[in-house]
């Protein structure tokens, strides 16, 4: 699609819809969001760069091939299942670390389940480009 | 054989290795006999999966104690017999894999206690003998016998696989020694005759009974000879063995005594004319295994001491002959280059121990004393004259099944050694030690046991009817001389009959031949059933896999609707006496008023883009109810969802033609009809659904559990990332594996276009 608002837009809304593809995923274990649901809206950020300013610029700019990405995902999320091992607890239970917490507030929670909600993030996110820039490319 | 391998360099140590480790296995199952003739049994199991009451359990008895020392014995001289017969041979690994690997699944199967862990060894005998039919899997003839026994022995399995199930649910155990004890309780049970038809299905069809009996003769043409030796000589026997196993629990009851009677006596019978009427001397061997079967499944009809000893001691009888006969009959073939009746004979001059070895199983397959063989054929006679009711047709058959075999014997193990010198295509040689040490010792055991009946009673068929009777009082002893009696005057008049076929050889023969070639094939009845599951195939291909998308889709719909729909129709489940009192709340009319508008403009439009865009609508005015309903991570999915939808469809669409001006092939009435219908049918279930008590105990689970196990406030994602993660995995696994098929199936056609256009540019 040739159309210089287009382009010019679509460069600041994909930057907007990843950055907040981000923060759904972060939220997602308190509020709704989500892996899902931030991968679906990293997605659609780059689809719309993808559709005003071509599939090339969109690769360019991605830098990884996307199956990479969502192979990437798979094994973040296999890695954060095994991880439990360490621990002597069977696979996919979750293991948490509070960073600073204190009597009032949790602190920073790192997790397992965390890693593996990015693994989720990555392979939605990597396996929808996958099939969109092919689309588009083959048309 | 398959030619073009160098017979001189040998195999080397592929070749050894399994000859020891089966005469290893040999020696291990040895060192029982003295414990099992003493009468003790021995079980050992290993847990497999307990909760379906499948275990690995062994047991050995009298009856599975006699069948691992003939597999394991027999089984180290035809790997030792193939190490020479098949010396060279590029794939000689291969094939020694699989003969090792069928004889340690016949090993395990006679030594299951488990009905479910025997149906497994049975299937993998199955899986391994289809390898070794096909080994030469260049000639087409071995891959249809291979194929052929593959199916047979397969479908006969699955039906015997039921029977078992159904066993173990009436019995209570999948264990046969637990079975044993409720064998009245099995025989009362209305299942006993379905549990019977369905395990006899798959012993019939393995111990290729009539009318199954034609696989196995095409199994012995397989081109890899000492595989078909193999399975003849030892391990068909399985279906037999099965029989055996089960007799304790099934046996006693009419349809049991004269099901087996009667199919074994014509198989007995009818295959040893078949026999009779062979050229090929591997050919004749192979009918003659099946007069064989027939006569143990005759036997096993009746629970008589004297018909479970017949069993026991020609069971051992025939193994001993018929393995020996069919590796003889190997080495002819390697000496001579023919197997071919009419033109071999006069080889003992030049086959001195070939010769000696088959005139020594010839006369044990015949009945003569001294040997086994006339001890067993006494048997068999003093059990059919004790037949009761069925004692007139069983003697007259097995007196006609004896004296026909008498006559193979002649024909198969004499005539090419003696008398005229044929004209064969190679110069007539002997065979290597290691060709010759299986036929020898094996015949020889025959005349052993036959000369010390005591031993062969003490070690085998004592033990073996112990285990099939539970008593080893009713055996019987095995004797050479029993005085003049009624099994005596039977025997002579064998032989005399015998006799006189093998004088009159030629000619009845021809009579034979002429009388085969009027009676239906079964071979070629096999190849119509299948050609008819081929065509029965295509057309319903043609019907459902017609290529095009619509009707596919327009097939699934309808299918739908009709099953569901006529289910709930037929069920009284239509039921909307229930208001669903949200639904018609005012504050959901805008979304309704939203979905129906974006429904209509869908259907009706002229342009895909706009009907795809209508779509996506319909999709949002679905978001905003789950909105409303309080459910905002399904209402973002599905938001996002009819996003993309819309711009892959989008992009799709623009390589599709214009839709169909309205004309005679428009299809969208009929469509709108179905739509319309598919909805109603959901709309009813989901009423159905809501009507019914939403049994909420997970949830409420979930609810309490989410915050301090799993650390999250939004129970969606903690079920998606912690309670249920591995469902989840398997799912973004199942997406992975979906974009790459996608892409990669995208890229090839892409590619072929790009090799088409660089083609083009070429020219």
């Amino acid at each position: 699609m040739n159309s210089l608002i287009l382009r010019v837009a679509a460069r600041y809304l994909a930057a907007i819809l990843l950055v907040f593809s981000i923060y759904m995923l972060f939220r997602g274990h308190n509020e709704p969001g989500g892996g899902f649901i931030g991968g679906l809206i990293g997605a659609t950020g780059f689809i719309l760069y993808a559709v005003a300013c071509g599939t090339k610029e969109a690769r360019a700019t991605l830098m990884v091939e996307p199956q990479s990405i969502a192979m990437a995902g798979l094994a973040a999320a296999l890695i954060s299942a095994f991880a439990s091992a360490i621990f002597g607890d069977a696979p996919f239970t979750g293991q948490w670390l509070f960073i600073g917490a204190t009597d009032e507030s949790k602190g920073i929670p790192l997790s397992t389940v965390l890693v593996f909600d990015i693994g989720v993030y990555l392979v939605v996110f990597g396996a929808i480009l996958t099939l969109v820039f092919a689309m588009e490319e083959e048309i | 054989m398959a030619a073009g391998h160098d017979e001189a360099k040998g195999n080397g140590f592929v070749g050894w290795l399994p000859v020891v480790l089966s005469a290893g296995i040999f020696a291990f199952f040895l060192r029982f006999l003295p414990q099992i003739a003493a009468g003790e049994t021995l079980r050992t199991a290993f847990a497999w999966a307990p909760s379906l009451g499948v275990e690995l359990s062994f047991l050995v008895d009298g009856l599975s104690l006699t069948f691992a020392l003939l597999i394991s014995g027999i089984g180290t001289f035809v790997l030792l017999y193939s190490n020479s017969y098949l010396a060279g041979h590029p794939q000689y690994g291969r094939f020694a894999l699989y003969l090792f690997s069928f004889m340690l699944s016949m090993l395990g199967l006679v030594l299951s206690d488990n009905l479910i862990g025997l149906f497994v060894f049975w299937e993998l005998t199955t899986l391994t003998s289809y390898l070794l039919i096909g080994f030469d899997n260049e000639s087409p003839k071995s891959r249809r016998s291979a194929l052929q026994a593959l199916l047979l022995t397969g479908a006969g399995g699955l039906a015997m696989l039921a029977g078992l199930i159904l066993l173990g649910a009436v019995g209570g155990s999948f264990e046969i020694s637990q079975l044993v004890p409720q064998a009245e309780a099995i025989k009362g049970d209305a299942l006993y005759l379905p549990i019977l038809i369905l395990i006899l299905a798959g012993t019939f069809t393995k111990s290729a009974q009539v009318p199954f009996h034609f696989w196995l003769p095409n199994a012995m043409a397989a081109p890899t000879p000492v595989s078909a030796f193999l399975h003849s000589a030892t391990m068909v026997k399985a279906g037999v063995y099965l029989m055996a196993r089960l007799h304790p629990v099934l046996s006693g009851t009419d349809v049991w005594f004269w099901t087996l009677t009667i199919f074994g006596a014509v198989t007995a019978v009818f295959t040893s004319f078949l026999s009779l009427r062979q050229d090929d001397l591997k050919q004749a061997l192979a009918y003659s295994t099946l007069m064989a079967l027939g006569t143990l499944t005759m036997l096993l009809a009746p629970s008589s001491g004297y018909a479970i000893t017949a069993f026991a001691t020609f069971l051992v009888v025939h193994s001993l002959y018929k393995a020996a006969l069919f590796l003889i009959v190997g080495c002819v073939d390697h000496g001579t280059g023919t197997r071919d009746a009419d033109l071999l004979g006069g080889l003992a001059r030049a086959m001195p121990f070939t010769a000696f070895a088959a005139a020594l199983a010839g006369l044990s397959m015949a009945g003569l004393p001294p040997f086994i063989g006339y001890i067993g054929k006494e048997l068999i006679y003093a059990n059919t004259i004790t037949a009761g009711d069925a004692a007139t047709f069983v003697t007259f058959m097995a007196l006609a099944a004896n004296a026909l075999m008498f006559a193979v014997a002649g024909v198969v193990a004499l005539r090419p050694f003696w008398g005229k010198k044929g004209e064969t295509p190679l110069k007539p040689h002997e065979a290597s030690w290691a060709m010759l040490a299986g036929p020898i010792v094996l015949a020889l055991l025959g005349l052993a046991f036959g000369l010390m009946p005591l031993w062969a009673e003490v070690n085998f068929t004592t033990p073996t009817v112990a285990a099939i009777l539970g008593d080893a009082s009713k055996a019987k002893h095995l004797h050479l001389w029993a005085g003049v009696n009624t099994e005596l005057m039977l025997s002579l008049a064998t032989f005399a009959i015998g006799f006189i076929l093998l004088l009159a050889y030629t000619p009845v023969r021809r009579l034979l031949e002429r009388a085969d070639a009027a009676t239906p094939s079964f071979d070629n009845g096999w190849d119509n059933i299948l050609n008819g599951l081929y065509k029965a195939a295509k057309w319903q291909t043609r019907i459902l896999q017609s290529g095009n998308l619509q009707r596919y889709l327009f097939t699934i719909f309808a299918t739908f609707v009709i099953a569901v729909g006529g289910t709930m129709i037929l069920k009284g489940a239509v039921n909307l006496g229930v208001a669903i009192d949200e639904a018609n709340s005012p504050r959901h009319w805008p979304e309704l008023v939203l979905i129906i508008v974006a429904a209509l403009v869908t259907a009706t439009s002229r342009s895909r883009m706009l009907a795809v865009a209508a779509l996506g609508v319909q999709g949002i005015g679905v978001a905003l109810i789950f909105i409303s309903f309080g459910a905002p991570d399904v209402a973002i999915t599905q938001l996002l969802v009819e996003t993309l939808v819309v711009v892959l469809v989008a992009v799709a669409m623009l390589s599709l033609p214009f839709l169909d001006e309205r004309g005679k092939n428009d299809h969208r009435p009929k469509d709108m009809v179905l739509a319309v219908l598919m909805g109603v049918v959901v709309s009813f279930v989901l009423i159905g659904v809501l009507q019914g008590h939403l049994d909420l105990r997970l949830t409420e689970y979930f609810e309490k559990t989410a915050a301090p196990e799993a650390f999250g406030r939004n129970i969606v994602n903690v079920i998606l990332v912690d309670f249920r993660a591995i469902d989840t995995f398997g799912e973004i696994a199942v997406i992975v594996v979906a974009a790459l098929s996608a892409y990669a199936l995208l890229r090839t056609t892409d590619n072929s276009r790009d090799r088409d256009e660089e083609e083009e540019e070429l020219q």
